[in-house]
């Protein structure tokens, strides 16, 4: 069944029927964005830093080829988007940047990552460190089956030595920080599986940050949770990015639209495209992502 | 920009039908017209057959239970019926001499004392190796080792207790004697260590699987902030397999307890009230075999006394059944 008209309401802005010029904001160093780099008023003008540098990346799993040749700089301190059918390779990018597919043991990968200057796929990068410094919030809300303190300290007792002045003051920090700690402050010491799916998700986005990353990575986080969790999240991710340079995966097109700065759209396992998100969204340089963000395929 | 879509999508090539979902245009026929009906008396029928023999499946399991029970309880009572036994001495002695003399004791302590010795030793030695085989297995252990290691765990489970009995007389018991020479022929700690070693594949095996159904999830989360594999282990996985680690090792205890064949041949048939795992003890089960064995004449005291005995060993695994369910119960955690 195709869904051709249903998904388009939200984008209304698309419907200048003229082919508009090839412009692309150069935050993607594809030859056809570069030969044409020029910027629009719309465009953000001045090019944020890059977090995080993918160059000629390849990834397996054992003999699928899974990601060909993925070049992107990931701008620091904003919300990027992977968007893409499933299958396409997204999460897999994602889990490559804190080095969680280590834990596959046939995931395999060449080229480059950098987090600013450190090597990620090098053999001799600590990848506790790694971690350490860029955190990851799952598709499914995992908090431990531990008390919600126990839950924020479990990273930060990792890495460092707390006292009990130190402990509450990174627990209250780290929730407020997830904007959950109004409503768990009077119960810091029950149970973390008696909070809602979307608090669960919240403490987790806590505990992640409650180490100090300079990367916070989601994996479709909303994906297991209602509408108004959805949202409550989606306005932490605008309120975090102050701070911290997210990387978002998610299915849902709305989602990435609201909140994310950039998009990047992969197909197939490779980088489609990849601008700021109201480019991608209201005028894609590429048929197979106006396809995709459309509704029609995926 | 839609409509421009749509036509590029159909006049183009491969790429674009290739995004665009397939719409099926096969008919839907009637599909009531086809086939006859089956019998729904025949249906029902065969319902309430399976219903019934079901029924008798589980009701015959608890039927032999409470057999057991009835039997154990009428024995017991016609012991404590006789002229020279008394229940407070029963439950309270510490003198266990059945067969010796005309002055016959029947205090339960020895005998508990026995067993309680032998489980004790058994777990000392069977639960910190099995949980920590079960966590290398589960955590640590290539693939490829662990489905070699895991079928051989589970040979040692299906190996004959009796010959864990002659293990210990031939192999534990000498190489005792020989790190120190206060152990006796027959002694506690190498029927302790063989029943621990008949344990260790319960222990492992049913932690393994414990720590195994710990969802990856929770595995990730915790590597996300920079965890270990050790840390990963011992705080997240273990905590979070906890009811069914404690569920394991009383299952293992419960064995160990009634571990009846290692004890008989290895321990000795000399009941003491002892925590001196070099002597020779004898433990409930030891004694129910040497009774049914012959050493005693049918319908004396000693006879119905390996009842009594029996009613408390039943009391006791009972006990550690229904406390490890508790604890299941208790500690576990439920996850989406």
């Amino acid at each position: 069944m195709t869904m051709t008209t249903t998904h388009q309401t939200n984008n209304t802005n698309m419907a200048d029927p003229k082919p508009t010029p090839k412009i692309t904001v150069s935050v993607v160093p594809k030859p056809k964005a570069t030969a044409a780099a020029q910027h629009t008023p719309q465009s953000p003008p001045v090019k944020p830093n890059t977090a995080v540098k993918l160059r000629q990346f390849n990834a397996w799993y054992g003999q699928t080829h899974v990601l060909h040749d993925i070049n992107a700089d990931l701008p620091e301190k904003h919300v990027t988007a992977f968007i893409g059918p499933s299958g396409c390779g997204k999460s897999t990018l994602l889990r490559w940047v804190n080095r969680m597919n280590d834990l596959v043991p046939t995931a395999r990968a060449t080229g480059e990552i950098k987090l600013h200057e450190l090597d990620l796929l090098s053999r001799s990068t600590d990848v506790v460190d790694l971690r350490r410094r860029v955190g990851m919030v799952f598709q499914k809300p995992n908090p431990f089956p531990k008390t919600i303190y126990e839950n924020i300290l479990f990273g930060p007792k990792l890495h460092l030595k707390l006292n009990k002045t130190e402990s509450d003051q990174l627990v209250e920090t780290s929730l407020r920080q997830a904007a959950l700690w109004e409503e768990v402050k009077d119960r810091l010491h029950t149970s973390a599986l008696s909070l809602s799916g979307g608090q669960q998700q919240r403490l987790c986005i806590a505990r992640a940050i409650a180490v100090g990353p300079e990367v916070l990575l989601m994996d479709e986080p909303c994906s297991a949770l209602d509408p108004k969790s959805t949202s409550a999240i989606e306005d932490l991710m605008a309120e975090l990015r102050k701070t911290y340079t997210i990387v978002i995966v998610t299915h849902n097109m709305q989602q990435a639209a609201r909140a994310s700065d950039y998009c990047a759209f992969l197909y197939h396992g490779e980088l489609v495209e990849f601008d700021a998100t109201d480019k991608v969204f209201t005028n894609p340089q590429d048929e197979r992502t106006e396809s995709y963000i459309t509704g029609r395929f995926g | 920009m839609v409509a421009r879509n749509r036509a590029a999508i159909a006049s183009q090539g491969a790429r674009p039908s290739e995004l665009a979902n397939m719409s099926s245009t096969v008919a839907i026929s009637n599909l009531t017209a086809i086939g006859r009906p089956r019998s729904v008396l025949w249906r029902k029928a065969r319902e309430s057959a399976v219903m019934a023999s079901l029924g008798l499946c589980g009701l015959f399991s608890i039927t032999i239970t409470l057999a057991i029970i009835v039997v154990l309880g009428t024995e017991t009572v016609a012991f404590f019926k006789l002229d020279d036994v008394s229940i407070t001495e029963f439950l309270f002695g510490t003198q266990w001499s059945p067969l010796l003399g005309a002055e016959k004791h029947f205090g339960i302590w020895p005998l508990i004392s026995g067993t309680l010795l032998v489980a004790a030793i058994a777990m000392l030695f069977a639960i910190p190796l099995g949980l920590i085989t079960a966590i290398y297995l589960s955590e640590y252990a290539p693939y490829k080792l662990r489905s070699i290691l895991k079928p051989v765990l589970e040979v040692l489970a299906g190996i004959p207790t009796v010959v864990f009995g002659f293990f210990a007389l031939t192999l534990i018991t000498p190489s005792l004697q020989w790190l120190h020479s206060g152990f006796g022929v027959y002694n506690a700690m190498s029927a302790g260590l063989a029943v621990g070693i008949m344990c260790l594949p319960i222990v492992c095996s049913l932690t393994e699987d414990a720590l195994r159904a710990v969802p990856r999830s929770l595995r990730e989360g915790a590597y996300a902030v920079g965890a270990t594999k050790f840390d990963v282990s011992v705080k997240v996985v273990v905590p979070a397999g906890l009811s069914g680690i404690v569920a394991a090792f009383l299952l293992a205890i419960a064995r160990a307890v009634g571990e009846t064949m290692i004890v008989a041949l290895a321990a000795g048939s000399s009941p003491k009230l002892t925590i001196d795992p070099r002597s020779e003890i004898q433990t409930m089960s030891g004694y129910m075999v040497q009774i049914f064995l012959g050493d005693a004449s049918n319908f004396g005291p000693e006879y119905f006394s390996s009842y009594a005995v029996a009613a408390t060993l039943f009391i006791m695994t009972f006990a550690l059944t229904v406390l490890g369910h508790k604890i299941r119960i208790r500690f576990r955690e439920e996850y989406q």
